[in-house]
């Protein structure tokens, strides 16, 4: 197949001289080569960490600390005793809950908000969403004593409740700019004719704006429950033991006994295992959805 | 029943002005072409009809009920964009349906006018694609037939044949002249293309910068075009325009000289002018005739043979005269012609671009497309 692709030029175009076309030919394939081998240099650096942590959590926690090696005998014991010591699924449960929660009334909101930036701007939609970009420079440190004094007098603390507005805030600016970017990309007619046809805003929303930007939504919730999933400083701050999500569950695992490397791997693996299988699942999605405007 | 009245109807977006003060009367049944060059205020003008542009003062009136603070779809009117605007994700019929289904029409019902209406448009073999399955032509019928099933009392057409190819818009213009017949509905349609204004129009209404130029049948806008731009834009090729200057103007019409140095005498009024009026002479391409005694000359620059008809581009002095002959003249490029033009059907313009008024009017000025179809039980009634 190759062989044939090179020929036909050549032998096309004879007179051309010769030495350009294979020169340019080999430049192309070094420079492929070169992008493979930077991609996947690049893919490496970043997975071995979760390689080596995925490792480490089937090893005995003398063998964690020894020298560092690939050959050993896998064990179960520390996910035994992980699992024996501590209350995995509470942890899971919360985090499911406060991820999922936080990202529907995430969408909930920023879908009106980014219906209106989107169909219906004024002059200053351009800064309220620059000022809304904004504030996710703030370090959080910076708000924590005024959201932890509010959160204790309206007794949110070690809440669910607490942690989803919290995340739901946390991730708002993001999901309505980038719902804001699908949205625009919605050709104008296809809501007019909606409206034409006797729809309400709703409407409009619910039957046309929400079944044709589905991609976009849906990569969009999903940024927002692997963030929230991820997030681990204001659930550290803001929860003790009830609504204490599988972040503060590998925390809990640097105790002053000193650091337990087996035990807090196998831990932290089954903390990231359903996102990344979520994650997994749904990839092509979330590629497509983050890449929709640009390749469109 | 259905009416349109606007009245002094005004569009601003910010500091610009789309639309200065627009009146109009759109008559029950009639074919109403909005056309003009792109930018003129056509599109909003159609949007501020169908609510999804409000006007910044006057008032728009259908059905003799002032309709400026009603909804889109409560005013009785369906749109068929220019881009169809087809809902992607739902097939044929549910695209057609969508307007009964929000409004909880049941669905034996809503089937039933959607087959109706796909019976028209000969759609049925379609009603279960979804639009991107559909080819340029088929997808405006679609768009057509979600308009048909709203039974409105108003179609507005939004340069809706823009986007096909020019052999498909010959056929689709024939198949909306016929639906226009069989739905004997009012209809409002915007384009830019003058000959579709010409083609399916009752009424055409010129407009330009906002303004409305002129409205009329097609006929008394090609005869009787009221000024300078509306005859430019009405006929193609365009119509030449010449300088000429003002021996006399009297009951009989108006005399002027010609360059080159001829005169004749232009059946219009002329008891406006004064003796140092500049005046400009209009002649459309196919009005202007090969004639070797003719009053003007100029020498050829391109000549374009269409089999039945060649196009001459002349030089004449400073400007360029297009000439619409027969398709077997044997003249050559840079050859020298002359030719003249009858002048019942020369149109002089004054220094403001108004046209002197017409001393005859022409026979079929007053034609509307209803009168060239032949009379049904419909039209005696």
């Amino acid at each position: 197949m190759t062989t044939a692709r090179t020929k036909q030029p050549g032998t096309q175009s004879a007179a051309v001289p010769l030495t350009t076309r294979p020169s340019l030919l080999a430049s192309a394939g070094v420079r492929k080569l070169g992008l493979t081998v930077l991609g996947w240099s690049v893919a490496c650096v970043i997975f071995f960490p979760i390689f080596w942590m995925v490792l480490t959590g089937f090893k005995t926690e003398a063998a964690a600390i020894a020298d560092p090696s690939l050959i050993f005998s896998p064990t179960l014991e520390s996910y035994q005793e992980v699992h024996d010591r501590t209350g995995y699924a509470s942890f899971a449960i919360n985090s499911v809950v406060v991820a999922f929660g936080s990202t529907l009334l995430a969408l909930l909101i920023a879908i009106p908000s980014a219906y209106s930036m989107a169909f219906l701007p004024t002059r200053r939609t351009k800064g309220t969403l620059l000022w809304m970009l904004s504030t996710k420079m703030l370090p959080p440190v910076g708000v924590l004593m005024p959201i932890y004094l509010i959160f204790r007098d309206v007794g949110l603390l070690d809440t669910r409740t607490g942690l989803i507005i919290v995340y739901t805030l946390m991730n708002l600016p993001i999901v309505v700019w980038m719902l804001y970017t699908f949205f625009k990309d919605m050709p104008k007619d296809i809501l007019e004719a909606g409206r034409m046809d006797g729809a309400s805003t709703l409407q409009e929303v619910l039957f046309l704006l929400m079944p044709l930007t589905l991609p976009g939504i849906a990569s969009t919730g999903l940024l927002s429950v692997i963030l929230s999933w991820n997030e681990a400083f204001w659930s550290l701050n803001l929860t003790s033991s009830n609504a204490a999500p599988l972040t503060a569950y590998i925390a809990s695992f640097s105790s002053p006994e000193g650091l337990f490397w087996a035990k807090l791997s196998a831990a932290s693996t089954m903390a990231i295992a359903p996102i990344l299988v979520l994650g997994w699942m749904t990839q092509k999605q979330m590629v497509r959805g983050l890449t929709f405007g640009a390749v469109k | 029943m259905s009416t349109l009245q606007l009245k002094q109807i005004t569009k601003s977006f910010g500091e610009t002005d789309v639309i200065r003060g627009v009146d109009l009367e759109v008559n029950d049944r009639e074919f109403v072409v909005f056309v003009g060059p792109s930018g003129c205020g056509k599109s909003t003008l159609m949007r501020m009809i169908a609510g999804l542009e409000s006007a910044t003062s006057g008032d728009i009136v259908i059905d003799g009920q002032r309709m400026n603070d009603v909804g889109p779809a409560d005013r009785g009117l369906a749109m068929v964009f220019q881009s169809y605007a087809l809902y992607p994700h739902m097939t044929v019929e549910d695209n057609m349906g969508f307007s009964m289904r929000l409004a909880k029409v049941p669905k034996e019902q809503r089937r039933q006018k959607v087959l109706e209406a796909a019976r028209i448009l000969q759609l049925e073999p379609l009603l279960d694609r979804k639009p991107k399955a559909l080819s340029g032509g088929q997808r405006q019928r679609v768009a057509i037939g979600r308009a048909i099933v709203r039974n409105p009392s108003i179609f507005l057409f939004d340069e809706p044949l823009s986007n096909l190819d020019a052999a498909l818009r010959v056929q689709m213009r024939i198949e909306l002249a016929r639906l226009h017949e069989a739905l004997d509905a009012t209809m409002i349609y915007v384009t830019h293309d003058q000959i579709e204004a010409m083609t399916m129009a009752d009424k055409i209404v010129v407009l330009h910068d906002g303004e409305v130029e002129q409205v009329g049948s097609p006929m008394e806008l090609y005869h009787h075009p009221r000024n300078r731009f509306v005859a430019g834009f009405i006929g193609s090729p365009k119509m030449n325009f010449l300088e000429v200057g003002l021996e006399r103007a009297d009951d009989e019409g108006v005399g002027i000289r010609l360059p080159g140095g001829g005169t004749c005498s232009v059946p219009a009024d002329g008891s406006e002018l004064s003796a140092d009026s500049a005046l400009e002479l209009g002649i459309r391409p196919e009005h202007l005739l090969l004639d070797d005694q003719g009053p003007l000359e100029g020498e050829i620059q391109v000549l374009e043979r269409l089999g039945g008809q060649t196009s001459l581009y002349v030089q004449m002095g400073e400007s360029m005269v297009t000439i619409m002959a027969d398709g077997d003249v044997a003249h050559r490029v840079h050859e020298t012609v002359r030719f003249g033009f009858e002048p019942g059907r020369a149109h002089l313009f004054d220094a403001r671009g108004l046209a002197l008024p017409s001393l005859e009017q022409h026979p079929l000025a007053g034609l509307t497309r209803r009168d060239n179809r032949v009379a049904s039980d419909a039209d005696s009634q």
